[in-house]
């Protein structure tokens, strides 16, 4: 059947090609159907644990999303003239789209006794006519202040933050947050301009959503091109003839367009990791070109015509290209079973990928072949196969060597594993050069941390805020919190009571203290809540019911593992002071960072193992053997243990993004393995070649494929390497690694045990087919050797 | 036009409105009538809104005074966060704005807590507290009256009496609310620190009472919408709503106030509603 279609593509190349570009039409029209997603809570299942807990805590209390201007003027804060910037700033930023609540320092409610009275007011009022005395006594209730020190002001009244809360309202992210980023800069902008000796900053959790989506743009705009030079440099390298290697391009780009199409028809979101898609199926897609090309020219150099040369490379190819693309699939299949949506996203979008990058290699690439004139140079690396000769008679001399050599090197390598710590620290998902870090990282620095964690704290009593019992133990806890090193600011209510009670009694420091009876507290709130402003209520510290609060943490930078252990510990007080309380895990997207990466090594490790087993099973029904079905485990798993060795040692860390990585590399590597195998064994039991004449055999025929496909995949995941995106540059490094590692073994431990395995059985017929199997393969100059036709027919032998 | 009554602001209108009332009474329909549709044949939009203003004013005008219980329940996604109870008193004063107290029933912790509120149109409103746990009266010193009343949905701004010079009034459109003829007028606050950029308020054409309001935050985003219902008419004249349904759009939440035994001229004074009188308001 197969067959009659190669004479068909060869024989009317137009009616295939016309086919061709209909289903494209018709993929390609999904296209206007993405959209783009690109805040922090995608990378959570709407099942997860902690996002529930958020979502409670957000319905419950108010949101918390929110834009943060900082400011740093060259000689401090306090002076008429900043303090009626941040007055100003202050009243602009309710202009934001979807504002909720603005909180500065000029705004922020002062309230004082005057006489008998008691005023609540702005602490500055109108900042341009204050007097020095004015000027110094805000700053010192300021600086003073729990709830403003290390939050809205630095304790040297350097630096200022006006914080904007961004109520977005669910499902409409993907068109609001530009909108409100614009807003924004603008904002920002006409400071700058009109006070330049002022530095601005902008940070918090909207313009990190942002920095998301700007990132994705900025590596669509490099990467993308980068890794379509890389493509056409070495597929012009490998088969030496330039149109060939822009049919090649043109299969890549198509294969892209209808993958990215068939995500728009299923409805796949794209967001910051599932854009890597369109790389990654350039990066696989590759293989299939440089397999089906490299089979037509070197039948054409070897004097076939046309179509006979297509039909043999097509039928040769056939097979390890269908069974690799499986592989392959699987593999980015298996990202399904991830914690982290983005990651299925990602795995479905690449495995489509190679399912029309297969069509298009199968259609579209002999079909235009045949209709362009093609010059065929002699081309080929002869030092490259030299090199592999001597290696695979090295390897069949001391196949003892190599295989212990190469264990022994693995499994050390593979010990720094132990050496990586869980690490999820969301701000440093970006790297130096973008806007948002460099912001944020000033942020932390000078004035307050991006980092905070909420706890909710009930009483068990109706409308038990007010209880005295309740007010001591949340005091308690704000004040131990604030002894904690990881600790920078404390957002509690208990603040408000002491300061309220002070008020009622005159101003009398004696008399900051809790509130001694319910009625007493209950009264205070009513007191305060009525001469609160829209948008300052205590709605976002106090529950409807009057039954719980909110006790905010802000932390310095801390790793996941610091930020769990202080959690831990935070648990741990509130378990030994919980009588008159009700108490809940720590909450928000610092606390879910900080699991997440354990989570999707958890969920990547099921997904793994599927993938372990199917592809393994396969390659035994491929082989027709049991024992290289299982043998193939060993270069199959091995490249990602070394891998993530090696990355223990040098890096160190691991985040959600590299637990991905084995199962992706997987489906990858096990290419290798399948070329590998096949061909040793098609040399074994059709050439009947014993083990050593067989590695050699297989050298000469597939290592030089091996090794250029290997540094095409290599090279194009190396090139997310360069993303500005921690996330994508550390699972594209990781799995480049992965992928050259496999090489690796492939080409010498890989060989050295099949020799070793075999040899024992054969010992009795080694030395009568020892001299045909050297002088067969490894007497043939690199150049003849790479002129053979067939370069896949062992795979269709075996198979068929 | 809101939960309080309008107090009038202008003598010669008060006086005017005495006069007319027996009038009115007499033949209730004609008069109805005869302004409605000199008001109908008002053009110019800032005009008309305005005119409906200052009608809605002179019905309501000359109540005096008035005693009334309420119930508020706060509510997310149709379950009750919590539940408060309170009285209030309000007195009709010429030439400013009403003086009211609201003295709270429940939650038991803030029982027979007292806000006196004398309300001055533009001018910031004189307010003070009356403390039981510390039996003190308290005067407080605030321009804010955007902040939400006890926790629920509605502003001090929303409940605080509406007085017509408090905003500038322009007419859009006739419209219904629920079947019944309204007039759509766009109100934009002139007092200061208000949490609104504008308001948009639905008066009965018949009762010249509000029907709906939708309020808009300070960017121009619809933030809630009242809706008023079940509206009586006391001693024959005086219209009001017998449930107050205020929803915030951005968040979800409901606050419902419920209205009931309305009893109007008990006879109050403003000595009874001085500070000095809070503590025994019970």
């Amino acid at each position: 059947m197969s067959g009659r279609y190669f004479r068909f593509v060869t024989e009317h190349p137009i009616a295939v090609l016309l086919l061709a570009l209909l289903v494209l039409a018709a993929t390609a029209a999904g296209i206007p159907r993405l959209s783009f997603k690109s805040d922090l809570r995608i990378y959570f299942s709407p099942e997860n644990p902690q996002i529930l807990s958020l979502d409670r805590m957000e319905q419950t209390y108010t949101k918390v999303d929110n834009v943060l201007f900082v400011l740093a003027p060259a000689d401090g804060v306090f002076n008429n003239r900043v303090l009626a910037l941040v007055q100003e700033l202050t009243t602009n930023a309710w202009q934001i789209p979807f504002s909720s609540r603005v909180d500065s320092i000029t705004n922020y409610k002062h309230s004082y006794a005057e006489g008998d009275d008691i005023v609540v007011d702005d602490l500055v009022l109108d900042a341009g006519s204050l007097n020095p005395e004015q000027l110094a006594a805000i700053r010192a209730i300021a600086l003073d202040d729990p709830l403003l020190r290390n939050r809205a002001i630095s304790p040297d009244g350097k630096v200022t933050g006006i914080n904007v809360t961004i109520n977005i309202p669910k499902g409409k992210e993907l068109s609001s947050v530009p909108v409100v980023v614009a807003h924004v800069r603008a904002l920002a902008d006409d400071i700058r301009a009109r006070y330049p000796d002022i530095d601005l900053y902008l940070s918090g959790v909207v313009m990190m959503d942002n920095a998301f989506a700007e990132s994705s743009e900025r590596d669509m705009q490099t990467l993308v091109p980068a890794m379509l030079v890389l493509a056409l440099t070495l597929m012009g390298l490998i088969m030496g003839s330039l149109s060939a290697s822009l049919v090649a391009l043109l299969v890549l780009t198509l294969s892209i367009v209808a993958a990215m199409g068939l995500a728009g028809w299923l409805g796949i979101l794209l967001n910051p990791v599932s854009i890597n898609a369109p790389n990654i199926i350039l990066t696989i897609a590759i293989c299939d070109c440089v397999h089906l090309l490299a089979g037509y020219l070197l039948a054409r150099r070897n004097g076939e015509n046309k179509k006979t040369a297509m039909q043999h490379s097509l039928q040769s190819n056939l097979k390890p290209v269908l069974i690799t693309s499986v592989t392959t699939g699987i593999g980015f299949l298996c990202l399904n079973t991830s914690e982290a949506p983005p990651f299925r996203d990602l795995g479905n979008i690449t495995a489509l990928g190679v399912l029309t990058a297969l069509f298009f290699s199968l259609t579209l690439l002999p079909a235009l072949m045949m209709l362009l004139r093609t010059k065929v140079t002699a081309t080929g690396s002869s030092r490259l196969q030299s090199w592999l000769d001597q290696l695979a008679v090295a390897i069949t001399r001391h196949p003892a060597r190599f295989a212990l050599g190469s264990l022994l090197l693995a499994a050390g390598l593979s010990a720094g594993i132990v050496k990586n710590s869980l690490n999820d620290e969301f701000v440093k998902y970006f790297d130096d050069s973008i806007e948002f870090r460099q912001h944020t990282d000033f942020t932390t620095e000078h004035l307050t941390g991006i980092y905070y964690i909420d706890y909710a704290i009930a009483s068990p009593a109706d409308g038990g805020v007010n209880d005295p019992d309740y007010l001591q133990t949340l005091d308690d806890f704000t004040q131990w919190l604030r002894a904690q090193g990881e600790v920078l600011h404390v957002n509690s209510i208990t603040d408000i009571y002491r300061r309220l009670n002070r008020n009622m009694h005159g101003d009398d420091p004696a008399f900051a203290r809790l509130p001694q009876s319910r009625e007493l507290a209950a009264q205070y709130l009513l007191m305060y809540e009525m001469s609160l402003p829209y948008g300052l209520d205590l709605r976002d510290r106090i529950n409807g019911s009057k039954d719980a609060s909110r006790v905010t943490a802000t932390l310095k930078t801390l790793s996941s593992a610091e930020v769990l252990a202080f959690d831990g510990r935070v648990q741990e007080w509130l378990q030994a002071h919980g009588e008159n309380i009700q108490f809940s895990e720590g909450t928000g997207l610092t606390i879910m960072f900080a699991h997440i990466g354990m989570r999707n090594i958890t969920s990547m490790l099921t997904g793994t193992a599927i993938a372990l087993v199917v592809i393994s099973l396969l390659l035994v029904l491929i082989f027709r053997s049991f024992k290289y079905g299982l043998l193939s485990l060993l270069p199959n798993l091995l490249p990602a243990l070394v891998a993530f060795g090696i990355w223990g040692l040098l890096v160190g860390q691991v985040g959600m993004a590299l637990s991905v990585v084995a199962a992706l590399t997987l489906g990858i590597v096990v290419d290798d393995t399948v070329h590998i195998i096949s061909r040793y064994l098609h040399a074994r039991r059709l050439l009947g070649y014993d083990a050593r004449a067989a590695v050699r055999y297989t050298f000469a025929r597939v290592g030089k494929a091996l090794v250029i496909t290997s540094i095409a995949l290599a090279g194009g995941f190396a090139v997310l390497g360069f993303s500005s995106f921690e996330i994508n540059a550390g699972m594209g490094s990781l799995t480049a690694l992965a992928i050259a590692l496999a090489l690796l073994l492939d080409l010498t431990l890989l060989p050295a045990v099949l020799v070793l395995v075999d040899r024992g059985r054969e010992r009795s017929t080694d030395s009568t087919e020892e001299p045909a199997a050297v002088s067969t393969p490894a007497t043939i100059p690199a150049s003849t050797a790479a002129s053979t036709p067939t370069t896949g027919e062992p795979i269709g032998a075996i198979t068929s | 036009m809101y939960f309080t009554t309008p107090g009038s602001t202008r003598r010669l209108a008060r006086s005017l409105v005495f006069l007319l009332v027996p009038a009115l009474a007499l033949v209730i329909s004609t008069p109805l009538w005869a302004s409605l549709d000199k008001l109908e044949q008002l053009h110019d939009p800032v005009q008309k809104g305005l005119a409906i203003a200052h009608e809605t004013e002179r019905r309501d005008a000359g109540f005096g005074d008035y005693v009334v219980e309420a119930e508020m329940i706060l509510m997310q996604n149709d379950q009750v966060l919590s539940e408060r109870e309170f009285f209030s008193k309000v007195l009709e004063i010429s030439g400013d704005g009403d003086h009211s107290v609201n003295v709270f029933r429940s939650p038991r912790d803030v029982e027979g807590t007292a806000i006196l509120i004398h309300s001055h149109g533009l001018k910031p409103d004189d307010q003070w507290l009356y403390l039981p746990a510390i039996k003190r009266v308290k005067r407080i010193s605030t321009r804010s009256k955007s902040g939400p009343f006890v926790g629920s949905e509605f502003a001090y701004e929303d409940i605080s009496t509406w007085q017509p010079e408090k905003y500038g009034y322009r007419f859009l459109k006739s419209d219904r609310v629920d079947d019944v003829d309204c007039f759509l007028v766009e109100n934009t606050p002139l007092y200061e620190d208000s949490g609104y950029s504008k308001l948009h308020e639905w008066v009965d054409k018949t009762i010249f009472r509000p029907r709906r309001i939708d309020y808009f935050d300070r960017k121009g985003d619809l933030l809630k919408t009242l809706r008023f219902e079940d509206y009586r008419q006391y001693q024959g004249q005086w219209w009001r709503p017998g449930r107050m349904i205020m929803t915030n759009h951005q968040t979800g939440r409901v606050t419902q106030l419920l209205w009931k035994d309305y009893q109007f001229a008990t006879g109050l004074t403003e000595a009874d509603l001085a500070q000095s009188k809070l503590n025994r308001l019970q």
